[in-house]
């Protein structure tokens, strides 16, 4: 067996590579700011275990939820209908909006760098915005109900993808549009024939996303008004009717889940 | 050594044949750094011509230009009758569709049909969505589409999914396209990179046959000697940014060429 001396090798690179004073200032502030945040805003402990002890207490809530009252099944279950049936409908509309506002902000589709940041804006702005605060705001427009809670969706779902698909487009393969444009294809064309067969796997993905997040969102709208679970939710709390809250929650669960499983099989067989 | 810029028939005599493609005083340059300095040449119809350099030499960047993919520094392009540096974004579209390229990366869109890759190559003449899938193309298109497939040999492949081919049958499919398109001068930009040797020579032999039996006009280029030799009319060799090498194939060897390469000289 050959034994290599140790001064034939070359000696190994050092273990951590050499930081300047600005990256642990960098580091500094980050721990800071984590730490000053923990501090200022998580619990103390003892106040937690006081809380939790009164959530199990004979008189407390979660002792209340138990055994989860299902009388009300057959109501609950249409208004979990309309819960699903809003999360489809402005999940449908928002996907279907994304796809303009994303090739606007596409910088190598978008006609003009304006037009771009515009649409970049607007992405934003409607992503940035939480969708109860679009509910409330579509609800001085439309009225309370299901509708306000489908536009609530649809702007919040054009910020969510449309960020998601302006991202897969960019990064799409030019090769394919470069050739089209080289054939003489217009624009649209060369949009549909080329890009969005590419980006067909990340925009399935990222839609079946959003109809999850649509499925789950879909119910909290309720607490303002918006449609939907979230109305009979709030009423079973305000009324202290904690067994059918639990029963509703329960339901509201089997339902996220039935569209988990279902989008995840279609991930699978699509991408 | 620049090329002149009236080429002569040669079965002709002396009978004047108008270009289809002139290039005079053609500059390119890249934020400063000159790429292309001063091209002067002219392509005859009907001439399959090859363009030779060593890499970074500014073949790809000359074809480009050509049909404005990237946008000339200065010097005068007429192609097919066009003053192409003149053209408005229309009229460039217009005119993109009668110019056929053959890609280095055949460019095919891989999640799409063999038959919808092809039908694509109608969008030179067509829009809307009878021009992007073949399931919304119009019986004529598609009967075209599968006429092109067989020429190229592989009609019985049209529903496959095109990333599934290997690489010498998505490059005949691009050629495929290319035909669909009804050009009347093609670019190839080295169709046989990238293929193994039989590949390369069967689609390089497949894309002059069709240049031959369409009377069309090819500008190729390749880093194949023995292809530059067999399946062009005259070689056109670049370096530092001009036109070094200028001579009909017949006259050429592949020793030649090869000093060439090595040198970077006229041969």
């Amino acid at each position: 067996m050959t034994t290599l001396s140790v001064s034939a090798v070359i000696s190994p690179p050092p273990r951590f590579s050499h930081r300047s004073l600005s990256e642990y200032v960098g580091i500094l502030l980050v721990l800071g700011l984590v730490t000053s945040s923990l501090m200022a805003t998580a619990p103390a402990l003892d106040k937690l275990s006081r809380g939790a002890a009164r959530l199990f207490a004979p008189s407390g809530m979660l002792t209340q939820m138990f055994p989860p009252d299902f009388s009300r099944i057959i109501p609950i279950g249409w208004k979990l209908l309309e819960t699903l049936q809003m999360a489809v409908a402005g999940c449908f509309l928002g996907l279907l909006l994304a796809i303009p506002f994303a090739i606007l902000a596409t910088d190598r589709l978008s006609p003009h760098p304006w037009v771009r940041n515009v649409a970049r804006a607007v992405i934003a702005l409607f992503r940035t915005v939480p969708d109860l605060i679009w509910a409330i705001i579509f609800i001085i427009i439309v009225g309370l109900g299901p509708a306000a809670g489908v536009m609530a969706i649809m702007v919040d779902k054009i910020g969510f993808a449309g960020r998601f698909f302006a991202e897969a487009m960019e990064e799409s393969d030019a090769g394919p549009q470069d050739a089209l444009r080289a054939i003489g294809a217009n624009r649209l064309g060369t949009i549909v024939s080329a890009v969005f067969p590419a980006c067909l796997p990340s925009f399935t993905a990222t839609s079946l996303f959003a109809l999850e997040k649509s499925v789950r969102g879909s119910a909290a709208l309720g607490l303002v008004g918006a449609g939907g679970i979230g109305v009979d939710l709030k009423v079973a709390f305000d009324l202290f009717n904690y067994d059918e809250a639990l029963a509703i929650i329960l339901m509201m669960l089997a339902l996220v889940i039935t569209v988990e499983q279902g989008s995840g099989w279609i991930r699978k067989k699509l991408i | 050594m620049n090329a002149p810029t009236a080429p002569q028939c040669s079965q002709a005599g002396s009978t004047y044949v108008e270009p289809v493609l002139v290039v005079g005083g053609f500059v390119k340059n890249f934020d400063g750094r000159l790429v292309l300095n001063g091209l002067d040449f002219a392509i005859a119809p009907g001439q399959s011509t090859a363009l030779i350099g060593a890499n970074g030499s500014g073949k790809s960047t000359l074809l480009k230009c050509l049909i404005r993919l990237i946008e000339p520094s200065a010097g005068q392009i007429q192609m097919l009758g066009r003053d192409v540096r003149a053209l408005s974004p229309r009229d460039l579209r217009a005119f993109r569709a009668q110019v056929g390229i053959v890609w280095q990366r055949h460019n095919l869109v891989p999640r799409l049909s063999v038959l919808s890759n092809v039908i694509h190559g109608v969008q030179s003449r067509l829009s809307g969505p009878r021009a992007w899938f073949q399931a919304l193309a119009p019986a004529d298109v598609r009967g075209e589409a599968m006429q092109c497939l067989d020429r190229v040999g592989l009609a019985d492949r049209a529903a496959t999914r095109v990333d599934s081919l290997s690489g010498g049958q998505q490059q005949r499919v691009a050629i495929a396209r290319m035909l669909m398109q009804r050009p009347a001068f093609i670019l190839a930009d080295e169709p046989d990179a990238s293929l193994d040797p039989q590949t390369g020579e069967e689609v390089m032999a497949l894309l002059l046959s069709l240049v031959r039996e369409k009377g069309l006009s090819l500008l190729m280029i390749s880093h194949r000697l023995e292809h530059t030799l067999e399946f062009s009319d005259r070689i056109l060799g670049l370096a530092k940014g001009r036109i070094a090498l200028d001579l009909p194939t017949s006259q050429a060897d592949a020793a030649s060429l090869r000093r060439f390469f090595d040198h970077q000289e006229p041969a």
